[in-house]
């Protein structure tokens, strides 16, 4: 104790100072604490966080095109979208698409084109039966002039380095074998050849565990030689097979065949068309806007953003739909949960808890059991209409439409959802104590103004939550609007199912349902600005 | 998952337990992915419960996921395990699972069985191989049923496709498919254009627009469903007077269920159904699922199916040997798709042609169907 009155920094017992002492015990209770709520955080970080942040990064990944068509995406960068590209873009598209096509991207690529412009999907398909001809013509002439480019040997020998060839020249090479390596000398005066040749050797290695040394290679390979041997100098070159290339490069002028523009036209003159090239380097950053763009019935093109035609506009209908569906499904949920929730709470506790469990009942049973029941007592031919029609109310002839449309649909939610509104009512009205009203009472109100001045302000953090609940299951519902919706009473949420399970546009998908999330988080602040969080009481 | 899953499963597992091994080196187990309902239960009866019998100890599974197998293969293609070992889907799913790599390219001579008459699977199969993924099991088409006791008919029935369009002498409501495949077709033929001309005209903006025109005059007067189910139901209900629906359906409700509904063969719309292989499954399962494969879709087999359920075995080698159903004992040949009687005027979808403009096309239905 006689520390504290010296000068100098409080001290514990065993004269550490107090805070730090204070503190490490505190340390030591709060990591105790987290190592107890360390299961749930970690189950809700994998589960439920890493899903979607893994969805937001969807919704703007565009990686495809930049790793199917490196080469293709780099010479673009220097068309100006106007008329066709240059020959260098189609010999580098011949090259990754030769490449793609052997490890069966190609198509991938192609159905991920064609959620922007429709044909590109057939476009790539065909494209990839017929791309390992591109480059045939110049290979039977360079095969004509020596025999020895048709050796696997030969190329291997000059386009890998030494000691790689070596090791693979080896009887004793198992399958692909060593990871090719490039010749350095080849590099500088084959800049095109040597490129398109590690393409091959690699693609044969990783898809077909076969060894270069002993594999042709592709069409295009030839292509870029005798692109390089036509435009470059190789007579400063004097490493392996000098003479070859030297013989190859006098020959080549006197070369022919199909440029590989015209060689790309010949498989499908849709490569002709801007359309598709514009929309190639639209698409070929690495991130996109697309989906977005999209999800807000928009669309990128190379003017600009633009609408979507007004016959392809759907998404914004959604979402409004969406919004109001669920609004209206909030209001009806409070017009009819309040009461029911009033009576609950004011019953002695005998008959409340009996009504309790009859309002929980439907919430025990299946929700597809409950939607399939409101189809059989909403439908034409059905109970609701039948007694109708036998009391006489409705003609049988014109028999109430209460199914397949918006009415069907807030229908069956209100009544699914429900008992989200009333069990946060009741929680909340079981707290107010009845002298506050008997209390107004006697001072003269009348049941009205009791009600309205007394009770029901006291109740608005039951109608709060309840509304919370009931409006935020709603907008995501899917399998209720799914069922008895038709055709105007779906939500967005059925969009993103179509999206993930049946046309595979998951970047679509994903931007829906950020847009979603980030629409359900403003409402919720909106609430918040209005009503106030802290007026929301789940009991 | 169903009471007979269940009990395949159980079954499956005690067979495990009892220690029974499987042949050489192809897996003890097997997945197989389908429909559910009817359908898989023709697969089980015609496939996979004879090939049980043949190899014992092993454990076929049957999972009802074929709806959204494509999702799921990407799914568990993205996390890098598959398991599933054969997965059955239409065609215009193996098509896009192939265009994604999700499904393994194969040789149709190389791994499945020739012919009872000596021809060559791909002869066989002829046309139906509509993708180097594909291998098809059945024809079965998209039709229409209608009730027959309408007293606003009149006494009319309908005798061609265009009787879904025509409201003034078959007055009612009517289902369609909720998406645009097939409905778009059916409104132009029924608008005056030839059949081989669908696809062209459906090119243009204009043929576009004409086809929707023509369903526009019946929106209101229509129910779009979602499960091949919906119809049959609506029809037995008397909520529609006509719909489209699978023949399969159709069949089961007019024969084994013997509703007042009859149905029609014209314009029926011809699609496919098969096996595709996951692709990367290891080397063991691999082998068990080919040697299945081959078993299951030869042409007895295939053949076999069709006394189950009424849809038309993809082999040609198949449809001398389809003979009658095995509990109601009517001859199954006049209900199959394929039927010469049946195949007068049909149609078969151009899977090519939907693959580039089912995205497009499908954003127009949908917005078409919510405004």
């Amino acid at each position: 104790m006689s520390d504290a009155t010296q000068d100098g920094p409080v001290l514990a017992a065993d004269g550490t100072p107090l805070k730090r002492s204070l503190s490490r015990a505190l340390r030591a209770q709060k990591l105790r604490a987290l190592m107890l709520i360390a299961p749930l955080l970690l189950f809700i970080l994998i589960t439920f966080i890493a899903p979607i942040v893994d969805m937001l990064f969807r919704s703007v990944e565009n990686q495809i095109v930049s790793e199917t068509l490196p080469r293709t995406v780099v010479e673009l960068e220097g068309w100006d979208a106007e008329g066709v590209p240059s020959e260098d873009v189609y010999a580098a598209l011949a090259y990754d698409f030769m490449e793609a096509a052997e490890r069966r991207n190609h198509t991938r690529l192609g159905s991920r084109l064609n959620y922007e412009t429709t044909g590109i999907s057939s476009l790539f398909r065909q494209s990839g039966r017929g791309v390992d001809d591109i480059g045939e013509d110049y290979a039977d002439q360079f095969h004509d002039l020596n025999p020895a480019w048709e050796e696997p040997e030969t190329w291997a020998a000059l386009m890998g380095a030494p000691d790689w060839v070596e090791a693979q020249s080896a009887d004793d090479v198992d399958g692909a074998g060593l990871l090719f390596r490039l010749s350095v000398a080849i590099q500088e005066v084959l800049p095109e050849t040597s490129d398109a040749y590690r393409s091959f050797a690699r693609t044969v290695q990783s898809e077909d565990d076969d060894n270069p040394v002993a594999e042709e290679p592709w069409n295009t390979v030839y292509l870029a030689l005798y692109r390089d041997l036509s435009t470059g100098d190789v007579s400063g070159y004097d490493g392996l097979m000098a003479d070859l290339l030297a013989e190859a490069a006098a020959a080549v002028p006197d070369f022919e065949g199909m440029t590989p523009r015209e060689a790309f036209a010949d498989i499908n003159d849709d490569w002709l068309d801007t359309e598709v090239w514009a929309t190639i380097e639209a698409f070929s950053d690495p991130y996109t806007a697309g989906y977005f763009l999209s999800a807000i019935d928009l669309q990128l093109t190379p003017d600009g953003v633009e609408r979507q035609p007004p016959e392809q506009r759907v998404y914004l209908l959604l979402f409004n739909r969406t919004i109001f569906m669920s609004m209206a499904i909030t209001l009806m949920c409070v017009l009819l949960g309040y009461p029911i929730a009033y009576l609950l709470s004011n019953l002695p506790a005998r008959t409340s808890n009996l009504l309790l469990i009859l309002v929980l009942l439907p919430f025990w049973t299946s929700l597809l059991v409950r939607t399939s029941a409101w189809k059989v007592l909403l439908q034409q031919q059905g109970v609701i209409n039948d007694l109708l029609v036998w009391i006489g109310l409705v003609a049988d002839d014109a028999r109430l439409a209460l199914i397949n449309n918006q009415l069907g649909t807030i229908i069956a939610m209100t009544h699914i959802l429900l008992p989200f509104m009333i069990l946060p009512l009741f929680s909340v009205m079981k707290t107010i104590p009845p002298s506050y009203v008997r209390a107004a009472k006697s001072l003269g109100a009348t049941n009205f103004t009791a009600f309205r001045r007394v009770y029901f302000p006291q109740s608005i953090p039951g109608i709060g939550a309840g509304c919370i609940l009931v409006f935020i299951l709603a907008i995501g519902y899917y399998i209720t609007p799914e069922l008895v919706g038709g055709r105007t009473g779906t939500f967005i949420s059925n969009r993103i199912a179509y999206h993930i399970s049946s046309s595979l546009n998951w970047g679509l998908a994903a931007a829906l349902g950020t847009i979603l999330l980030a629409l359900v988080l403003v409402l919720y602040w909106v609430y918040d600005r209005i009503v106030g969080i802290d007026n929301v009481k789940l009991g | 998952m169903n009471l007979k899953s269940l009990m395949l499963l159980t079954t499956g597992a005690s067979l495990a337990a009892t220690g029974a091994m499987a042949d050489g080196h192809m897996a003890g187990s097997m997945t197989l992915v389908s429909w559910g309902g009817a359908y898989q239960v023709s697969q089980q009866r015609a496939y996979s419960e004879p090939y049980a019998e043949m190899h014992d100890g092993l454990e076929i599974i049957w999972d009802e996921s074929s709806a959204e197998a494509v999702a799921r293969l990407r799914a568990m293609n993205e996390a890098g395990n598959i398991t599933w070992d054969l997965v059955d889907v239409v065609a215009a799913d193996a098509i896009r699972l192939c265009d994604e790599g999700l499904a393994m390219e194969i040789d149709h001579d190389e791994i499945l069985a020739p012919g009872d008459d000596g021809s060559s699977p791909t002869d066989d199969f002829g046309d139906l191989i509509v993708s180097d993924c594909f291998i098809p099991q059945i024809v079965y088409s998209t039709t229409v049923g209608y009730r027959t006791d309408v007293d606003e008919w009149n006494g009319n029935t309908p005798s061609d496709i265009c009787a879904i369009f025509d409201l003034e002498n078959f007055p009612g409501q009517r289902s369609l498919e909720r998406r645009p495949i097939g409905n778009l077709e059916w409104a132009l033929i029924c608008d005056g254009v030839a059949m081989e001309d669908v696809y062209d005209v459906l090119e243009t903006e204009e043929g576009i627009d004409q086809a929707f025109a023509m369903l526009d005059t019946i929106q209101d007067q229509t129910v779009w469903w979602n499960a091949g189910a919906d119809t049959p139901q609506l029809l037995a209900d008397g909520e529609v007077v006509m719909g489209s629906t699978y023949n399969g359906r159709l069949f089961s409700l007019i024969e084994e269920q013997d509703q007042p509904v009859a149905m029609l063969w014209d314009a029926q719309v011809f699609d496919l159904d098969g096996w595709i292989i996951p692709e990367g499954l290891p080397e063991d399962r691999l082998a068990r699922v080919l040697d299945f494969v081959r078993f299951a879709t030869d042409t007895q087999r295939l053949a076999d199916q069709s006394q189950y359920i009424s849809y038309g075995p993809a082999r040609a080698s198949s449809a001398p040997l389809v003979g009658q159903h095995a509990d109601l004992g009517i001859d199954m040949a006049p209900h199959m798709p394929t039927d010469p009687a049946n195949a007068e005027r049909t149609f078969l979808f151009n899977y090519e042609w939907w693959a580039d403009y089912r995205d497009d096309l499908d954003a127009r239905f949908q917005a078409w169907l919510a405004q």
